[in-house]
C-alpha cells in the first residue's frame, strides 16, 4: 500500500525538481542570475508568514479551484483549456452582481456573487460543449480560443459598461462591502480557502466513493470499452463534466473579485488557467493531492512577484518551471508504463 | 520443380518474448515449386516463426539461409530485397489511400509509379476487380486480400509467406485463395500459408510443418499424413471429445419463461444457442449491436465484444473494477450511488476461483493479464448480470484451445440455463459446432440455414447464393 | 483609382498581407497533422519565432532575423517532437506545456534583451516589394503583387506542399503515416523518422511565420504578441480540409475577417475595436464546427505511432 502511494508523491517532487532546473538554466540563458533570481523567488513564497499566507495561500485559492475543475474534465477525458475564460466569465458576472447587492445581508450577496460566477463559467464553457457535442469539435482548441475572447470581453467590460463611474481607468467599481469576503485578521487571506478546501473534500468523495465518479473515471480511460460494456452515455457523461468544470472555473473567478480584488480590471489572471493545468496533473487528477500542489503552484506564483520585484526577472518566467513540470509528469507517466509492460511476459498468441 | 535446391532454410530458431518461449529450436525449410503449410492452434509460434522468416523479428538463435547463403535479416527491407514477401494476416493497406497508392508505398522510394504498365506482369487473375484508382476501404474483403498478396508480389517477391489468409474468407473465397497460391507455386514460386484448419492443408499443400508450443512435432509430405496423425501432432493427444475442460463450471440461475427476441425478422426463444455466420462487413455487427442495446421485456442483454482490448476490458482498471464496469447497477455489488468495494472485490475473487481466471487477486490489473484470461474476465461480467440474452462475438478469436473449450462451455451452459446465446464467429466450423440453429447474414439480411446444413451450403448463403438444394440451381 | 477602388485595393493588400503569417503556420500544421501529429505548441514556435526576429534582426537585418526565426522554431518543435513522438506522451498536454514554456521564456529573454523599450523598439523590416508588370494591374495589382518578399514565399510553398505531398514517394508515405502507423511501419515507412521530420518543419514554418508577424507586418515586438494565430491556423487546417490549396483560401478568408477593421475605418464606420479583436477567435470556431463534420481528418491525427 506504501509502495503504490509513494510513487506519486515521489514522481512529483523528481517533476518539481525538474521544472526548477530547467528554470534556473532558463535564466542564466537569458541573461540573469539563477541564484539571486531563485533566491528571491524563495523569499516571495516562503520568506516570512506574511509571505506564506497573503501571499501563497491567496494565490492558492484560485489554483486550486480551477485545478479541481480541470481535473474534474480530465478524469473524463476532456481537456479543458479554458479555465482561464471561464474564470473571467466568472469575473465579470461576479462583479456586474457584487456592485448591486449593497442592500443584501452579507451572507446571501456572497452567495449570489458566487452563484452568478459559476453559472457564467457554466455558460462560457457551454459553446464548446454544444461544439464536441453536436460537430464533434474538439474541446482543446474551442476553449483555447475562447479564453482569447474572454479577454477582450473583459476589455470591453472595463473600458465600456462595467467602467467605474469616474471613467478614468479601465477597471470596474468596487463590489459593495456585504459581498466581500471575510479575511483572517492581519493577512489578505480570504474566506475563498474555505471553500476550495471544501470542494477538494466532496470532489475526491464524489471520484472514489460513488458510481458517478467510477463511470466518470471508465469514460475517461476507455469511452469504447465505457460504452460497450459498461452501457454508460459517454458524451452525455463527459459534457456533464465538462460544465460542472466550467462552473468550478468560473466560481474561481468570483472568489477572486469578493476575496482579493473587489474590482473587475484586465489581466486580472496572470494565467491561472494554465497553471491549473499543471496543478492538476501534478496531483494526479487527486483532488486532495490538489490542495497540495495547488499550494505548490501558489508558492510559485507568490515568488514569481517576489523575483519580478527583487530581481528584476518578469514574473512570466516562472510559466518555464510550470511548463516543465508538465512534461515531467507525461515522462514519467511514459516510463512506468514502459516498466510495467516491460514485467508482463508477452499475454497474445504468437 | 520440387526437389530442388530450398530456397529458404530456418534452422533451430528460438524466440522468446519476456518469459515466454515462443519457438524452440524450430526448422522451417521452403522448396521451390511447392507449397507449404505451417499448422498448429493458436499460441504455437506460426506467426512468430513466419515474421523472423520475413525478417520483422531477430531470432535468439539459428540460423537463416537463403537460396543457400547464410543471411542475417536486419528489416523487413533486406528480406523484401531477397524476394520475400510476407501478407499480413491483418491488412496493412491503407484505407483512405488507392489501390495504385497502397502498392506503390509498398514498393519503396525507388520502387516507382503503380500503373497497369509496371503491374502488367501479375497474373490476370490477381488483379481482376481491383480497380487502380478507387480507395481502398470501398474493396470488399476477399479483394483486400487480393491487394496484400498483389502488394507482395509487387515488390518481386519469389517467396511468398500468408499469415493465416483464410481467417476472414467464405469457404469458396478460400478456395480462390488456395488456388491462387498454386498457381504461384506452378510457375517457380514457393509458398508457405499459416493455418488451423486441417482441411486446408490437405485442399492445397504439398508440404507440412506442425508447430506445439514453439517446438516442431511433425514435418513431412501431405500425402503421407491422415487428419489423425495431424491433430496428434498439433494436440499432443488424440483431438478432445467435447472440448472437456477440467475447470468447474460456473452454477447458473435456471430459468423458467421462454424469451423472446428478434434477430433480423427471426423469432429466438431462451434456452437456444444460435450461430451467426457471416463474412466481415455484411451487417452483422449492426443487427447484434442493436439487439446488445435494448435491453429485452423479459430482462437484460449481456455483449461479450469482439475487440477485447478496446470494448471489453479497461486494462488499467483492475479486475474488480473491471467487473464493477458492467455490473455497478446490481445491488450486489453498490448501493444506490455508492459503491460498495468491499462487497465487489469479494465477490470478484469468488468469481476468479469459479472461472479458473489466473491472477493474483481482484486488485491485479486486467491488462497484465493473458488473453484468456481476459477473455474470461470479460465473461464472468456477462453471465453474472444474469441477463435474458447473451451474445457474443468471436470469443474464442486469439485463444488458445483449453481456453476456447473453456468459453464453448460456458455458452453451452448457459443456453442449457435458459438464455439465449447468440455466438457471431467468422470461424465456421466453431458456429457450425456450437450453433443449434444458424443463421445467416448477407447484406444486412438473415435467412435461416436449413437444419443439418453443411459448410458448402452456409458457405454460400454467406456469399449471398441460395444453395443449389432449394432452388434448383445456383443463383442470386 | 477611385475611392471605392482604393478602399477595397487597401482592404485586399492588408488581408493579404495578415494571412500571411497564418498561410505559413498553417502550411506547416498541415504538414505534421497529415503525418498524425497535431502541434499545440505552433503557438509557442510561432512567438520563439517572433522574437528571434526581433533579436536578430535588430543584430544583423531582417535577413539574420528571418533565419533566427526559423531556427527557434525548429528548436521549439525539435522539443516537443521528443517528447511527444519520441516519447510518446499525450501530444495535446505536452504541445499546450510547450506553448506555456515559449511564452514564459520569450518574456524573460525579452526584458534582458530590449529592457524597458520595448513597445518602442524600430527593427529594420522587410520593405514591400513590387512584382514588375503585375504590380501595375488595376486593384489586385498592389494587393497582390506588391507584398514583402516573405509572402511570395509563403505562396510558392503552397504548390510545393501539394507536390510533395501528392506526387512524391516520401509525400505518400508521410500521408500513410497519418492514416495508420501500423500500416505504414508494415510498409517499410520509419513512421517515427517522418513524424519527426514533418514536426521540426512545421515548426521550422511557424517560426518564419513569427517573423512574418514581426518583420513584415507589426515592425515590432510585443510580450505575447502571437495573441492564438498558432491556434487559428490549427482552425485553418481544417476549415482548409488538410489540403494545401484549401489551407491558402482558409488562410486568405481569416486574413480578410481581421483587415475588415481597416475597412470599417476607412469607411468612417466605428465599432468597439474588441470586435475586430474577437472575430478570427469566432471564425475560427464556426470553421471547426462547420469543416469537422463534411472532411475526415487523417485517421490517425494525436495518436502515438
Amino acid at each position: 500500500m506504501t509502495g503504490k502511494r509513494l510513487g506519486p508523491i515521489l514522481t512529483a517532487l523528481a517533476a518539481v525538481g525538474a521544472g526548477f532546473v530547467v528554470l534556473a538554466i532558463g535564466l542564466a540563458a537569458s541573461g540573469y542570475d539563477p541564484v539571486v533570481a531563485l533566491g528571491a523567488l524563495g523569499r516571495g513564497a516562503f520568506g516570512s508568514w506574511y509571505a506564506f499566507g497573503s501571499a501563497t495561500l491567496v494565490r492558492a485559492i484560485p489554483l486550486i479551484l480551477l485545478g479541481l475543475g480541470v481535473a474534474l474534465a480530465f478524469r473524463g477525458g476532456a481537456l479543458n483549456i479554458g479555465a482561464e475564460g471561464q474564470f473571467y466569465a466568472g469575473a465579470i458576472a461576479a462583479t456586474w452582481v457584487g456592485i448591486h447587492v449593497a442592500a443584501w445581508p452579507s451572507g446571501l450577496a456572497i452567495g449570489a456573487v458566487w452563484s452568478a460566477a459559476a453559472v457564467a463559467g457554466v455558460i462560457w464553457i457551454s459553446v464548446p460543449v454544444l461544439l464536441k457535442v453536436r460537430f464533434g469539435v474538439m474541446e482543446v482548441i474551442s476553449t483555447l480560443l475562447l479564453n482569447f475572447v474572454a479577454e477582450a470581453a473583459v476589455s470591453y467590460a472595463v473600458t465600456g459598461p462595467l467602467q467605474e463611474a469616474k471613467r478614468v481607468y479601465p477597471q470596474s467599481d468596487p463590489i459593495a462591502a456585504t459581498a466581500r469576503l471575510p479575511l483572517l485578521p492581519g493577512s489578505r487571506l480570504h474566506g475563498g480557502i474555505v471553500v476550495a478546501v471544501v470542494l477538494a473534500v466532496i470532489l475526491w468523495v464524489l471520484f472514489t466513493r460513488t458510481r458517478w465518479g467510477f463511470r466518470l473515471k471508465a469514460a475517461g480511460l476507455s469511452p469504447e470499452a465505457a460504452r460497450v460494456s459498461g452501457g454508460i452515455p459517454v458524451l452525455r457523461v463527459v459534457a456533464g463534466a465538462l460544465l460542472w468544470s466550467g462552473a468550478l472555473a468560473g466560481l474561481g473567478g468570483g472568489v477572486e473579485i469578493s476575496g482579493v480584488t473587489y474590482t473587475l480590471f484586465q489581466n486580472l489572471s496572470p494565467g491561472y488557467g494554465f497553471t491549473a493545468i499543471a496543478v492538476a496533473l501534478l496531483a494526479r487528477l487527486n483532488p486532495l493531492g490538489i490542495i497540495l500542489s495547488g499550494t505548490l503552484f501558489g508558492a510559485l506564483e507568490a515568488g514569481a512577484q517576489g523575483m519580478q520585484r527583487e530581481a528584476g526577472v518578469p514574473a512570466v518566467a516562472v510559466q518555464v518551471a510550470e511548463a516543465t513540470i508538465i512534461l515531467a509528469v507525461l515522462l514519467a507517466e511514459v516510463l512506468a508504463r514502459r516498466a510495467a509492460a516491460r514485467s508482463i511476459s508477452a499475454p497474445d498468441p504468437a | 520443380m520440387s526437389g530442388d535446391e530450398p530456397v529458404l532454410e530456418l534452422r533451430g530458431i528460438s524466440k522468446s518474448f519476456g518469459s515466454v518461449q515462443a519457438l524452440r529450436g524450430a526448422d522451417f525449410v521452403l522448396v521451390p515449386g511447392e507449397v507449404h503449410a505451417l499448422l498448429g492452434e493458436n499460441g504455437a509460434g506460426k506467426s512468430t516463426l513466419v515474421h523472423i522468416a520475413a525478417g520483422m523479428i531477430p531470432p535468439d538463435d539459428g540460423t537463416i539461409r537463403i537460396r543457400c547463403v547464410d543471411t542475417k535479416l536486419r528489416s523487413p527491407r533486406t528480406a523484401r530485397a531477397l524476394g520475400i514477401g510476407l501478407v499480413h494476416q491483418h491488412f496493412t493497406s491503407i484505407g483512405a489511400l488507392t489501390v495504385s497508392e497502397n502498392i506503390a508505398l509498398s514498393m519503396g522510394p525507388a520502387g516507382g509509379r503503380a500503373d497497369r504498365q509496371s503491374l502488367s506482369g501479375l497474373p490476370e487473375r490477381l488483379m481482376a476487380g481491383l480497380s487502380l484508382d478507387s480507395r481502398v476501404d470501398r474493396l470488399s474483403v476477399a479483394q483486400r486480400q487480393r491487394l496484400e498478396i498483389v502488394k507482395a508480389l509487387a515488390t518481386g517477391a519469389t517467396i511468398l509467406l500468408l499469415d493465416e489468409p483464410s481467417a476472414v474468407l467464405a469457404p469458396s473465397e478460400v478456395d480462390e485463395l488456395l488456388s491462387l497460391i498454386r498457381d504461384f507455386v506452378a510457375r517457380g514460386g514457393a509458398a508457405a500459408f499459416i493455418t488451423h484448419k486441417l482441411r486446408e492443408v490437405f485442399i492445397a499443400a504439398d508440404r507440412v510443418t506442425v508447430l506445439r508450443r514453439g517446438a516442431v512435432t511433425l514435418s513431412g509430405r501431405v500425402s503421407g499424413q491422415t487428419e489423425a496423425t495431424l491433430a496428434l501432432a498439433m494436440l499432443g493427444t488424440a483431438v478432445p471429445e467435447d472440448g472437456a475442460d477440467t475447470t468447474r463450471p460456473s452454477a447458473l440461475p435456471v430459468r423458467s419463461e421462454p424469451i423472446m427476441a428478434h434477430f433480423g425478422g427471426i423469432p429466438l426463444r431462451g434456452g437456444e444457442l444460435i450461430g451467426v455466420a457471416a463474412i466481415e462487413g455484411n451487417g452483422q455487427r449492426k443487427l447484434l449491436r442493436d439487439l446488445a442495446e435494448r435491453d429485452s421485456a423479459a430482462g437484460s442483454v449481456a455483449l461479450v465484444p469482439e475487440d477485447r482490448t478496446t470494448e471489453g476490458i479497461i486494462p488499467d482498471l483492475s479486475i474488480s473494477e473491471n467487473l464493477l464496469l458492467g455490473l455497478d447497477r446490481d445491488p450486489g455489488w453498490s448501493r444506490g450511488r455508492w459503491i460498495d468495494r468491499t462487497r465487489a472485490r469479494a465477490r470478484t475473487t469468488q468469481l476468479i476461483n469459479t472461472f479458473g481466471i489466473r491472477a493474483d487477486g481482484p486488485d491485479v490489473a486486467v491488462g497484465t493479464l493473458s488473453g484468456g484470461n481476459q477473455q474470461k474476465v470479460v465473461l464472468a461480467r456477462a453471465l453474472e448480470r444474469r441477463p435474458a440474452i447473451l451474445i457474443a462475438e468471436n470469443p474464442t478469436r486469439g485463444l488458445d484451445i483449453r481456453a476456447t473449450s473453456f468459453v464453448q462451455d460456458q455458452l453451452r451452459a448457459a443456453a442449457r440455463a435458459g438464455m439465449l446465446v447468440l455466438i457471431y464467429s467468422t470461424d465456421l466450423d466453431e458456429v457450425l459446432a456450437l450453433g443449434q440453429r444458424v443463421l445467416v447474414v448477407h447484406a444486412g439480411r438473415v435467412t435461416e440455414a436449413p437444419q443439418g446444413a453443411d459448410r458448402q451450403v452456409v458457405g454460400e448463403m454467406m456469399l449471398g447464393l441460395v444453395p443449389k438444394r432449394q432452388s434448383g440451381s445456383g443463383e442470386r | 483609382m477611385t475611392g471605392e477602388a482604393a478602399v477595397l485595393a487597401g482592404f485586399l493588400a492588408a488581408a493579404i498581407r495578415i494571412s500571411t503569417p497564418l498561410l505559413l503556420a498553417a502550411t506547416g500544421e498541415m504538414l505534421n497533422e497529415r503525418a498524425g501529429v497535431i502541434n499545440l505548441g505552433i503557438e509557442g514556435a510561432m512567438l520563439a519565432g517572433a522574437l528571434a526576429s526581433a533579436v536578430g534582426a535588430a543584430a544583423g537585418g531582417p535577413w539574420a532575423g528571418t533565419l533566427g526565426a526559423v531556427a527557434a522554431g525548429l528548436i521549439v518543435a525539435g522539443i516537443f517532437a521528443t517528447v511527444a513522438i519520441g516519447a510518446r506522451c499525450d501530444q495535446i498536454i505536452s504541445g499546450t506545456a510547450i506553448t506555456l514554456g515559449s511564452v514564459g521564456l520569450t518574456g524573460a529573454i525579452y526584458r534582458r534583451a530590449f529592457g524597458s523599450g520595448g513597445p518602442g523598439l524600430s527593427l529594420p523590416t522587410f520593405p514591400s516589394v513590387p512584382i514588375p508588370g503585375l504590380s501595375k494591374l488595376p486593384v489586385l495589382g498592389p494587393a497582390l503583387f506588391d507584398q514583402p518578399v516573405l509572402t511570395y514565399v509563403a505562396w510558392i510553398l503552397v504548390p510545393v506542399a501539394w507536390w510533395f505531398l501528392f506526387r512524391t514517394w516520401w509525400g505518400l508515405a508521410l500521408r500513410a503515416t497519418g492514416e495508420s502507423a501500423d500500416a505504414a511501419r508494415a510498409s517499410g515507412v520509419p513512421v517515427r523518422r517522418v513524424q519527426m521530420l514533418a514536426t521540426v518543419t512545421g515548426g521550422a514554418m511557424a517560426g518564419l511565420a513569427g517573423a512574418t508577424l514581426v518583420l513584415a507586418q507589426v515592425g515590432t515586438f510585443a510580450e505575447k504578441m502571437t495573441a492564438g494565430r498558432g491556434f487559428i491556423a490549427i482552425a485553418i487546417v481544417v476549415l482548409g480540409r488538410w489540403r494545401p490549396a484549401g489551407v491558402l483560401l482558409a488562410a486568405l478568408l481569416f486574413g480578410s475577417a481581421s483587415a475588415l477593421q481597416f475597412a470599417f475605418q476607412a469607411m468612417g464606420l466605428t465599432v468597439p475595436y474588441q470586435l475586430f479583436l474577437v472575430m478570427p477567435y469566432g471564425l475560427a470556431l464556426l470553421a471547426l464546427a462547420g469543416g469537422v463534420g463534411r472532411a475526415k481528418a487523417p485517421a490517425g491525427l494525436g495518436k502515438p505511432a
